[in-house]
């Protein structure tokens, strides 16, 4: 399970970093993006990767090893929520960009 | 610190975002009532930030815990000298700006004071709280607000620097969000105190984890502070910015610097073992480096917005390299240096628009403005320019004549004090040494002296075209409310060399204070729950 993860948190970021160097306006936002699910999925696995814990404590106490860590969960909701917040308004800004310029390119003109 | 007087901790960042809010309520027409509310706040603020550091420089750390959850477990806000002065660093600078904008700006584009007050609410955020996680929040909600502030006014130039600004410190974040995720990984603690207790006890392999976190962590601070080779988004961004903004973006890579300065020393002080001084050598080269480059951009600039952002790099440059060298004394100078730069550099960015109001190049942007925004209101903004008074030019030149002193660092003012007391620091040796000084630190020196003669080259050349040989002499019509906080700014310079004494003593305190980071683990770790009243026992 750690490989799987680790490719694939690999794979979206490097797309990710590729698609952020490109010219066009919307191939950075899809890149953002990208690095941004990449680096939820990263988060996520800081608190250890398990299967069949709850993060919640419920019922018997007793050892800790049997909970999964709930404090990377509650990180990850919140870099969601301002993640998706903060690309929408750069989407804003790429549609006023391209509005104002007439072109989609990153500096606002076409290379010569 | 008890009672009532205890939740003056959490108002500066109560405040800002219950007046944003409440703002956010009116629409645009209702432009006296916004601006009403949001002078009210920051001027609110100014009162419970000079009050927060009397109460921070008398008492120790003050803790404030949130929902009343003990310290490592719960969010905390901490009150010590550092913060409390860049509180009131940021209340000074965000009143004079603001009272700049008011003069005709704010109607530039749609709600800034709204923005206004969440940017304030942002950095006080990031000033006050001691956990990591939650400085990434404050440090997004500040961002946030800062990316509808740099297009404000709207126009080709603006949406595309800031275009290229919302990528870049979109991308910063991801890279903080890593290196929070990583140190907590290794750690198990996003509280800043707890975590300079843990690192100590880190084994070698988890070390070399923590070192890489904190490593891509810096990163996303110096892109913020704009060292070298990662600042080249920032002259840009800077420069074409409505001129309070830039005015208070002057404080916003001052943010940088702060964390830097309060984590390099509280996680990677001497108890940090073999990880001790992490990243100090990396920082006073890459501070130099910055030195170097902002030095050049000065003499470069062909217009006076570029010379300012120009001269934000220096500062940065010189603080950087400041925290790298880990000195109590070498702090203490760079903390004085930091407020009055950032103060000057806040001023020359308000003063730049006024003097270039007579030569066009502001008046072109504004037309654009006017144009992109709805031409509607051309009139009202022309009404608004009026007043001119007599004398507007010498009152203009004056303030550009001082404003050099300060960049150039030249006595009498604060930024002559705040050079000079970097410098005296850097070059007197460190006790317990043979009395050698580093080749570092003559570098430094030179290049802090080399940058002022920079700095007044650049300034003289500007002033001189400006006021003693303009092709024609235009005078530009400036009201009262623009010239006013510039003026009252360039007098607090003043206040800070009259007054240098017992300044410098503050920062004295508030670099010792940091340097032995023990009371502030001690206070966070150690502060004390309320008892909630008629609890019942169990």
């Amino acid at each position: 399970m750690e490989l799987v993860l680790a490719i694939s948190i690999a794979t979206l970021a490097g797309s990710g970093v590729w698609l952020l160097l490109r010219p066009r306006t919307y191939q950075v936002i899809v890149g953002l993006s990208l690095i941004s699910y990449a680096v939820n999925l990263f988060i996520f696995s800081m608190g250890r990767l398990r299967h069949d814990a709850a993060p919640v404590l419920s019922g018997q106490t007793g050892n800790l090893a049997d909970y999964a860590d709930p404090v990377p969960q509650a990180l990850v909701l919140t870099a969601i929520v301002i993640g998706f917040a903060t690309t929408a308004l750069f989407l804003v800004v790429l549609l006023a960009s391209r509005g104002l310029t007439g072109t989609d390119h990153v500096d606002g003109r076409e290379p010569e | 610190m008890t009672g009532w007087s205890h939740h003056l901790i959490i108002a500066p960042v109560l405040l800002p975002l219950a007046a944003g809010a409440l703002l956010m309520l009116y629409d645009e027409r209702r432009q006296f009532l916004k601006a009403t509310i949001n002078l009210a706040s920051t001027f609110a603020l100014v009162v419970i930030s000079i009050r927060l550091a009397e109460v921070a420089d008398t008492s120790a750390t003050s803790v404030y815990l949130l929902g009343n959850w003990p310290a490592p477990l719960g969010i905390v806000l901490v009150l010590d000298r550092l913060s409390a002065l860049m509180l009131v660093l940021t209340s000074f600078l965000a009143s004079a700006a603001l009272v700049f904008a008011l003069a005709r700006w704010h109607k530039a584009g749609a709600h800034f004071h709204t923005l206004f007050q969440f940017l304030l609410m942002g950095l006080n955020g990031a000033f006050l709280t001691g956990d990591l996680f939650n400085l990434f929040v404050f440090f997004e909600v500040m961002l946030a607000a800062s990316y509808g502030l740099v297009l404000h006014g709207s126009g080709p130039l603006r949406v595309k620097a800031g275009l290229h600004y919302i990528a870049i410190n979109l991308a910063a974040s991801f890279l903080f969000l890593i290196g929070v995720s990583l140190i907590y990984g290794v750690t198990g603690t996003l509280n800043m105190a707890d975590l300079a207790v843990r690192i100590s006890g880190l084994a070698a392999g988890d070390r070399i984890l923590l070192e890489i976190g904190a490593a891509v962590l810096g990163v996303a601070f110096l892109v913020k502070a704009g060292m070298w080779p990662l600042s080249n988004w920032l002259p840009n961004a800077y420069s074409v910015a409505a001129a309070p903004v830039a005015a208070v973006f002057a404080l916003l890579s001052k943010v940088g610097i702060y964390v830097l300065l309060r984590l390099s020393l509280l996680v990677f002080g001497a108890h940090a073992g073999s990880s001790a001084d992490f990243g100090s050598g990396l920082l006073i080269v890459g501070g130099m480096a910055t030195i170097a480059f902002g030095m050049i951009g000065v003499i470069a600039s062909q217009a006076l917005g570029r010379l300012a952002s120009y001269s934000v790099l220096v500062s940065s440059g010189t603080l950087l390299a400041a925290i790298g060298m880990s000195d109590a004394g070498v702090t203490a100078g760079a903390l004085f240096y930091l407020v009055s730069s950032t103060i000057t550099v806040g001023a020359l960015f308000l003063l730049i628009e006024l003097i270039e109001r007579g030569q066009n190049p502001a008046a072109d942007i504004l037309a654009v403005t006017a144009e992109a925004f709805g031409d509607g209101d051309e009139e009202a903004v022309e009404e608004q320019v009026g007043v001119a008074f007599p004398g507007t030019l010498a009152i203009l030149g004056v303030c550009f004549a001082i404003c050099g002193l300060l960049l150039a660092g030249l006595p009498p003012l604060s930024g002559f004090i705040g050079k000079f007391a970097l410098l005296a620091a850097v070059l007197t040796p460190a006790a317990g040494t043979d009395g050698g000084i580093l080749s570092a630190a003559w570098l430094y020196t030179a290049l802090l002296i080399l940058s002022g003669l920079a700095a007044l080259l650049s300034m003289l050349r500007f002033g001189i075209r400006t006021f003693w040989a303009p092709i024609e002499v235009v005078v530009p019509r400036v009201s009262l409310r623009e010239i006013v906080p510039v003026v009252l700014l360039l007098l607090l310079t003043l206040g800070l060399t009259i007054q240098g004494g017992p300044v410098m003593r503050y920062m004295q305190a508030t670099a010792s204070s940091l340097h032995s980071p023990q009371q502030y683990v001690d206070g966070v770790l150690g502060a004390p729950r309320v008892q909630p009243q008629g609890a019942k026992a169990e």
